[in-house]
């Protein structure tokens, strides 16, 4: 395959300004990533900062509603709140290995803001979030941890006032800053080597949960579901399943309410091929190729594109992508809570969703893991708004 | 001789700095948006780059993207800017150029944009999301219909990485004055000349300097044997149009000579 690119997805469309600093990054990844000192460090970071190895939680009584196995991969016990915090201690470690001293990120519900200003100030870094004002507005709560972990916080104004606008301010102020300054990107898209280093720093998900199926069950799961939305839980999930032949792969994309007409992040089922944000990728977008805003209940699924490894791996087959909408997230938000006592995110509430809805494609006495890729504390307001409570 | 690279040539045999105004298609209204192009050829633009407006111009500063977004909120399509050239053609003296970003021009199909461009006069692009090594399919579609891929350079593009453009591009050299994104200032960033001296090195092509210009008197700080043989300028221009100001009377401020109405 080309350099940067995932069968025809991929690439690398950015100002020629920001060419140095990610062959940079580029650079930096080969030499430093497989050094013994980084990983040592990543390692102990990953275990006694951010709480893994996490554990492998069965549901029993999903399991006989279901009549299959529900297995959870608890990515919602990790510090911070969710998977996101894997990817940021790994990329602020690989900036400090660069002498970088600056962070800058991107934030839609905050989740990535707030694992990037703990993973900042944990290794004595600078740290600016670039948010849409919208989001800031709806997620004010992220924003005030954000603060507090010594973040400046930006409202951007411009475009929809959502993710991608934050994503536009933030490659922006990179071509300013890219002396000083590492772009932690925040999900497995964006120009290459994002992707690739996003996935690298979230496989830990997907290798820790498949030698735990292997030590508490004997086997490898029949079927492999997580949440995507930009999709960096997903792919680091899903990577060290890949060659696994008889392991079914799910991704779930938000399929917003559902009415006709109305907002949806379902770049796969629904979009087509484009460029955005670095990345030919699949696209929610107009005939003219003006980028559409996006929707779902669940903040951090709500963006118009989806990593170009998804849409390559939808493309070969080797990964299935559904859809769940806002209730059926909201319905499977609530039997966790009630039948096994976890309060999941409303993004892996989708993945959970799918499971739900779709049990019948399910063979009875499977197995069925399901990346719980955060905790849903932070949802609780909308939740209660959406259910009435 | 691409057609760019003589417009170009031609103003600096006359002894003068090639003036190239950018202004966003269906900015501040569609039909005052034509007159502004007509206005700007006829003040003696030399080559005029119409902004191809995208809903996330990630290397735009805030004054030609919220030229981008109010463009498309008049309803500007490529499609449109298009039909309109086509009425218009043989009426420009200045060389054409769109800019914009690569989905638009992607989804309206590359090889279909080449050849319609090249029959309503437009002589070449600018797509800044699309940098050297992406560029390799786009630039041959439109170099087989005699367009130009224009190609950005700035102060950190190596010598080495120059060279590398230098062998593939066509018309002018476009040097980006600043580490950041489009917008004005007084001065000139520090490290221009040392850019601009290194892009004559490089390139055999007219290099033009943009991004962040406001005024011929940056440019007169500016030593003689490294200026630049072009200036570019987007955001003062689309501000003092908003201001309801002529075209023709910010051209006059860089020095343009008024053409003859008829031709």
């Amino acid at each position: 395959m080309k350099k940067g690119y995932f069968g025809d997805f991929g690439g690398r469309f950015v100002p020629e300004l920001l060419m140095p600093p990610l062959v940079e990054l580029e650079e930096a990844m080969a030499s430093i990533l497989p050094s013994e000192a980084f990983r040592k460090e990543l390692a102990d970071l990953l275990t006694n900062f951010a709480g893994r190895e996490t554990p492998l939680t069965y549901c029993p009584a999903l399991s006989r509603k279901l009549g299959f196995d529900l297995w959870l991969k608890r990515e919602d016990l990790l510090h911070t709140g969710a998977h996101k915090i894997n990817n940021t201690l790994g990329q602020a470690l690989l900036a400090r290995y660069m002498g970088k001293t600056n962070l800058i990120a991107e934030t839609g519900a905050g989740q990535h803001g707030v694992a990037t200003a703990a993973a900042a100030a944990r290794l004595g870094m600078t740290c600016t979030v670039y948010m849409g004002a919208e989001d800031a507005e709806r997620q004010s709560a992220n924003v005030r941890r954000m603060r507090l972990l010594g973040a400046d916080v930006v409202a951007v104004e411009s475009g929809s006032r959502t993710l991608k606008d934050a994503i536009n301010a933030a490659l922006r102020a990179w071509i300013s800053l890219q002396g000083s300054t590492h772009y932690c990107f925040g999900t497995a898209a964006g120009p290459y080597p994002f992707p690739d280093l996003v996935r690298e720093f979230q496989s830990v998900i997907g290798r820790e949960a498949r030698a735990q199926m292997l030590k508490n069950t004997g086997s490898l799961p029949d079927y492999v579901v997580a949440a995507v939305g930009g999709g960096s839980n997903a792919i680091g999930m899903f990577a060290p399943f890949v060659p696994d032949a008889s392991v079914k792969l799910i991704g779930v994309e938000a399929g917003g309410s559902g009415e006709e007409g109305c907002l949806n992040s379902a770049a796969i089922n629904l979009g087509r091929p484009g460029v955005l944000h670095g990345e030919y990728t699949m696209l929610l977008q107009d005939d003219d190729g003006q980028i559409l805003p996006s929707g779902s209940i669940s903040a951090g699924l709500d963006y118009p594109g989806v990593g170009p490894e998804h849409a390559y791996l939808a493309a070969s087959g080797r990964v299935k992508y559904g859809v769940a909408y806002d209730h059926e997230a909201l319905a499977a938000f609530q039997a966790l809570c009630r039948f096994e006592g976890i309060l999941p995110a409303l993004e892996s509430s989708h993945a959970l969703a799918y499971v739900l809805e779709h049990s019948g494609e399910f063979e009875p006495g499977s197995r069925v893991l399901v990346n719980l890729s955060g905790r849903g504390d932070k949802d609780m307001d909308i939740v209660e708004k959406a259910l009435h409570l | 001789m691409h057609i760019l690279e003589k417009k170009i040539r031609e103003a600096v045999e006359a002894g003068r700095t090639a003036l190239v105004p950018f202004v966003t298609a269906g900015y501040p209204e569609k039909e005052r948006f034509w007159n502004v192009l007509e206005e700007l050829d006829d003040s003696g633009a030399d080559v005029i780059e119409i902004g191809v407006p995208f809903s996330d111009p990630v290397a735009d500063g805030p004054v030609v993207e919220g030229a981008s977004v109010k463009a498309l909120e008049n309803g500007v399509t490529l499609r449109w800017i298009m039909e309109g050239l086509k009425e218009r053609r043989g009426r420009f003296r200045a060389g054409l150029v769109l800019m914009g970003y690569m989905n638009p021009f992607l989804q309206y199909g590359l090889e279909k944009l080449a050849a319609e461009a090249q029959e309503v006069g437009v002589h070449g692009l600018i797509v800044p999301d699309v940098p050297l090594d992406e560029a390799v399919e786009m630039r041959a579609v439109l170099a087989a219909r005699g367009l130009a891929l224009i190609s950005l350079v700035g102060p950190n593009t190596s010598e080495e990485r120059m060279k590398r453009y230098a062998e593939v591009s066509e018309g002018y050299v476009y040097v980006v004055s600043v580490m950041g994104t489009t917008g004005e200032r007084n001065g000139l960033p520090p490290e221009v000349p040392e850019v601009l001296a290194r892009a004559g090195e490089v390139f055999d092509l007219p290099v033009a300097l943009g991004f962040g210009l406001r005024s011929p008197k940056q440019l007169e700080a500016l030593p003689k044997d490294i200026r630049p043989d072009a200036a570019v300028f987007g955001s003062s221009l689309l501000r003092h149009i908003a201001e309801g100001k002529a075209p023709a009377d910010f051209m006059k401020a860089w020095g343009a000579q008024r053409r003859d109405a008829c031709r």
